[in-house]
């Protein structure tokens, strides 16, 4: 029984190269007032180019149909819940889009002298100091653009601290529940990874901990909460283990959203964490990007964060360069400062009661779905879970379904899919992660879809697993995709059938 | 708060639900000693009217309505009203990465679209769907050719923008990558092409170089790919200013070709967020880093698009990824696409032109330094006199002059970058010219 | 499918056969299964050198990637391009016409160390 959703008639769009013919028009350029100059002339003939060949020629009207159409196939978070477990896909303040978008802001260029740019220092350092007091750490730097590059900045900045104590040493150590960032930035930073296995609890096997703990690890990189949603209650022994050999303990802030007013990973041995502004910090998503990954750091760290970092001298701001031990920059200028303003509208928009209220919404959400689910679905490890909960399809398998199908036939009830077979130490995992955002009645709607779901496994296989049903595109040929790819479209190709 | 869609009343009848007498009851099995007794030390929650007039303030602190020269790798061009129209409709602004292929058919598309034009405009076979910035593009680049090419060395050359350059260091110090600087020609401004043929060995993966470059004049690339190929390195060309693309040669000879398309109505934004693309020849796609989208059927046989290639990405590949990055610049690149779709192929053209013709006739006002050809940025002499005395008196009418360049290159003494769009009028080109002539008959 | 007896397999889903001192490598039924659709092979050139148990290329599907490690060590003397075009031949032929590269072995007693035919039954059969 599907109440959510009914399904709508969506437009046919083609491509803006299909659609495009000589002459059209969507710009209309000012008359110049300097003489024109001829390119061939200024710049020699070699260096100017013949047309674009096959670019699009359109009109105005064309452009926002175009978009408008295409827009109309999206899922998004302003037409309902995504139970993405570790995206923290919550609600995207209008007012932030509103405020970044102010003229002083979004056209301050980088470079512009100082006094006239102290609104802007202003916000990074309101930012940055209030990210600090958020996660109980002493320094903050903004520089890093997502998540992923605030993950490298941290790894980098461990390795600088570890060659100027002498040894850089040579490997990392990652749970076996980690995203895949966790393994790649420490490759890209020039460390070995070795996988930590997790308990029966899911959570970090502490006495193997302690075995593997040598003058050879520089780190470990812990996600607290973990990919489970569960709070690693030996935390603070992890970080002892760790510091006891000179190692440090990064902590991947994905899942910060279960702990923000509630406890501060400085308070639990975090020596560098990284935050996603994109998640916890409600910037959007926008298909994919852009992010901001703050890295907040411990005092003994501070001297090696990239530079420039922002100086109070006679009551301004400045940006100070003469940062010797600085591991360098990790990008140009000073960071995302559109996706910093829209977080630190958010931080003003709640205050510290606010935020806290907003983890205890959060963890509320995620316990009341797993109450209601729990009936239906595998759960694979009992501890007590915060703002997401990591199901198995153990059950629905004996009948021939996965995880992937489970997903897909949600999608048909007018849901965006949680998360599929992540963690990878869950067989066929179900992560739903739902956020404060989400109201009594959309929980319950989804508890709704899953449990029918889960009658039409018993019932029904076949349904499930040939879902979606209901989409303007099914199955979509992946293999082919990777088998041929076709990266581009080109001038002449047959034209391939729009969807009907 | 205005964004808890959840009464008291709800949240009881949750807790009962979950078999909680109260919401503190949620992390009751937290270990005592982690628990936070003091709220955050952060002001209390305000009104949407509140922030509004926080950040109206901080705007305010900001230049305001100042006519600006500078460029050096953000520029100032004209948004189109569209783009913001687009970007701003929630099924853009609020979607998530497009894994699930049948409920993001909108923003697969737009990124093919993306691909596309970007690989047009560029003349390479194949464009990844965006990287985070140009900056960061770079030693993505770098690090491809090190994999392509299996040697460590990277030539850079001085006139690549110096933040670039910079970043370009902090990832190769710790992805085992040499890096090595080469001079340019001090009369042109070009890249010395007899550098890189010295230092160009056997064990260089890539020759990197920007055109138009950091003092916007247009690099030899035919030229320098030569020099290249014959010591079986790659060429990696860069760009900063996209604008340039609608009129200059594309690099064809380049084998990756890497830049910055914050010109394609992307808020300057005090230096973020920004998109940065990669592109590259056919045979190496499989080693690009960052998202691809391809073309593909469903099962009812109609055209559908799908995240591609993801083998090479973090989430499957892990410790053996091409790269560790997870974001593209979706929302941005969408700004970019809306603009190229806006301007099209003769926009584009005329856009570019009109920014020629800008900065050719400031470059009238003002003595260019180097003699080489320029797009719409060039270094102008301030004949003996400081640039910051130049600048003093132009913010007394609220023009920001152009950029020093001792902070980078310490050989530039009395010059400054000076750049020039369709943005910039006339007027205010003629009091820059009147500046640099006062200082000169103060001399 | 079962599989051939003149094969001999790894644990890691390799099989080897061997004509004089030539080694023809490939995968098995069971490891083209576990990975699905394959979409690409990634192989070492001719005249690389690879080492037994160590890894020399590896084979995806959309969502995965598996190294290929070699059964046996030598100088690679012939790679299947046909998988190229066509790499669904594995999950066609993974014991015949999908073979990977041909080796000149350089130590032909290392195949002793190898499963059987039997031996790699029983041992896929208890792991699924």
């Amino acid at each position: 029984m599907i109440t959510k959703v009914r399904s709508h008639i969506t437009q046919n769009e083609s491509l803006l190269f299909e659609r495009s013919s000589p002459g059209k028009k969507g710009y209309q350029l000012p008359e110049l007032d300097v003489p024109p100059v001829d390119p061939v002339e200024a710049l020699g003939a070699a260096n100017v180019r013949a047309e674009i060949e096959g670019f699009p020629e359109v009109s105005e009207v064309e452009v926002i149909r175009h978009f408008t159409r295409l827009s109309t196939w999206n899922y998004a978070i302003d037409l309902g819940m995504y139970p993405l477990g570790s995206c923290t896909m919550k609600y995207n303040p209008r007012v932030n889009e509103l405020v970044a978008r102010l003229d002083g802001l979004a056209w301050a260029h980088p470079y512009q002298p100082e006094p006239l740019a102290q609104g802007a220092m202003e916000i990074i350092a309101r930012l940055e100091a209030a990210l600090a007091e958020i996660t109980g750490m002493d320094a903050v730097t903004l520089q890093p653009a997502a998540g992923a590059h605030g993950e490298l900045t941290g790894i980098l900045l461990i390795r600088a601290l570890l060659e100027k104590r002498g040894d850089p040493r040579r490997k990392i150590l990652v749970p076996d529940s980690a995203h895949g960032t966790n393994p790649a930035t420490a490759a890209t930073a020039g460390y070995a990874v070795e996988n930590i296995p997790s308990n029966d609890r899911g959570m970090v096997d502490v006495a193997g901990l302690e075995r593997i703990v040598d003058k050879d690890v520089a780190a470990l990189m812990i996600t607290n909460p973990n990919t489970l949603g569960v709070f690693e209650e030996n935390i603070r022994s992890i970080a002892e283990i760790l510091h006891k050999k000179g190692a440090l303990l990064y902590m991947d802030g994905a899942n910060m959203n279960a702990l923000v007013g509630i406890a501060k990973p400085g308070d639990f041995g975090v020596d560098v964490m990284h935050l996603n502004l994109h998640k916890t910090f409600s910037t959007p998503h926008g298909g994919g990007g852009p992010g901001g990954g703050p890295v907040a750091v411990k005092k003994i760290l501070e001297p090696f964060l990239p530079l420039p970092r922002l100086k109070r001298v006679r009551n301004k701001w400045t940006f100070d360069y003469k940062r010797p031990r600085s591991i360098g920059r990790v990008r140009a200028f000073y960071g995302n400062f559109g996706v910093m303003v829209r977080a630190l509208a958010y931080i003003l928009a709640h205050g510290g009661n606010g935020l806290r209220n907003a983890t205890v919404d959060a963890v509320l959400n995620a316990n009341y779905l797993r109450k209601k689910l729990e009936p239906y679905y595998d759960l694979p490890y009992q501890a007590p879970n915060m703002h997401e909960v990591v199901f198995s399809d153990d059950r629905q398998a004996k009948r021939g379904v996965r995880t992937g199908d489970i997903a897909k036939r949600l999608i048909d009830y007018g849901f965006h899919p949680y998360t599929v077979s992540f963690p990878l130490i869950v067989h066929g995992a179900l992560m739903i992660e739902p956020t404060e955002t989400e109201s009594k009645l959309e929980l319950d709607l989804f508890v709704e879809a899953m449990t029918s779901i889960a009658r039409e496994v018993e019932t029904d296989p076949e349904v499930v697993r040939a879902a979606p049903h209901s989409t303007r595109t099914r199955r979509v040929d992946e293999v082919r995709a990777a088998r041929s790819p076709v990266l581009r479209w080109k001038p002449g190709e047959t034209v391939s059938k729009a969807a009907d | 708060m205005r964004y808890l869609p959840k009464s008291d009343s709800e949240r009881q009848e949750m807790l009962a639900a979950c078999g909680l007498a109260s919401a503190e009851d949620l992390f009751a099995h937290l270990p005592e000693d982690v628990r936070l007794k003091q709220p955050l030390a952060l002001a209390p929650g305000v009104s949407e009217y509140e922030i509004v007039d926080y950040f109206r303030g901080r705007a305010a602190e900001n230049a305001s309505a100042y006519a600006s020269f500078l460029g050096a790798g953000v520029y100032a061009h004209y948004r189109p009203v569209l783009v913001d129209t687009v970007v701003s409709r929630g099924e853009f602004l609020t979607s998530y990465t497009p894994y699930q292929a049948e409920i993001s058919q909108g923003t697969l598309t737009t990124i093919f679209e993306f691909q596309t034009m970007i690989c047009q405009l560029t003349g390479m076979d194949v464009a990844n769907a965006s990287m985070y910035d140009g900056s960061t593009a770079l030693p993505e680049a770098a690090l491809m050719a090190a994999r392509v090419t299996g040697r460590h060395r990277i030539l850079v050359a001085r006139t690549v923008h110096p933040e670039y350059r910079e970043v370009l260091g902090t990832y190769a110090r710790y992805g085992h990558l040499a890096v090595e600087e080469f001079a340019y020609a001090p009369e042109s401004g070009g890249v010395n092409l007899e550098e890189i043929e010295r230092k160009l060995d056997d064990q260089t993966a890539a020759v990197v170089i920007q055109s138009p470059n950091f003092f916007g004049i247009i690099e030899q690339v035919e030229a320098a790919a030569q020099i290249a190929h014959r010591r079986g390195a790659l060429l990696v060309v860069l760009f900063t200013e996209a604008v340039s693309l609608g009129l200059l040669r594309p690099a064809a000879e380049a084998d990756i070709v890497a830049g910055e398309l914050q010109s394609y109505a992307i808020p300057p934004g005090y230096g973020g967020p920004f998109a940065g693309i990669i592109a590259t020849k056919e045979k190496f796609v499989r080693q690009i880093p960052g998202r691809l989208v391809g073309e593909t059927r469903d099962a009812n046989g109609n055209r559908a698009f799908c995240l591609t290639l993801a083998t090479r990405e973090q989430h499957i590949r892990r410790e053996k990824a091409t790269s560790n990055i997870c974001t593209n610049q979706a929302l941005i690149a969408l700004m970019a696409t809306v603009f190229m779709s806006v301007y099209g192929k003769q926009g584009l053209r005329e856009l570019a032109e009109q920014n020629l013709a800008k900065a050719h006739y400031l470059s009238g006002q003002v003595k260019p330094r180097f003699t080489g050809p320029f797009f719409n940025e060039f270094v102008a002499s301030t004949n003996g006199r400081s640039p910051e005395e130049i600048n003093q008196a132009l913010l007394k009418k609220k023009i920001i002059g152009g950029l020093p360049l001792t902070r980078w290159y310490p050989e530039l003494e009395n010059c400054m970058l000076l750049c020039a769009t369709e943005m910039t009028r006339r007027a205010h080109m003629d009091e820059v010219g009147r500046a640099f002539q006062a200082i000169e008959h103060a001399a | 499918m079962s599989y051939p007896e003149d094969l001999r397999y790894t644990k890691e889903h390799e099989w080897v056969r061997t004509e004089g001192d030539i080694g023809t490598i490939g995968i098995t039924d069971h490891a083209q299964k576990e990975l699905g659709d394959i979409v690409y092979v990634d192989l070492p050139k001719i005249g690389a050198l690879i080492e037994q148990g160590k890894s020399l290329g590896s084979v995806e599907s959309v969502k995965a990637v598996s190294d290929i490690y070699s059964p046996v060590s030598g100088e690679i003397v012939e790679v299947n391009e046909s998988l190229a075009q066509a790499p669904e031949k594995l999950n066609q032929d993974p014991h015949g016409a999908a073979w990977l590269v041909k080796v000149r072995m350089s130590a032909p007693d290392e195949v002793k160390k190898l499963l059987s035919a039997a031996d790699y039954q029983a041992y896929v059969g208890a792991e699924s």
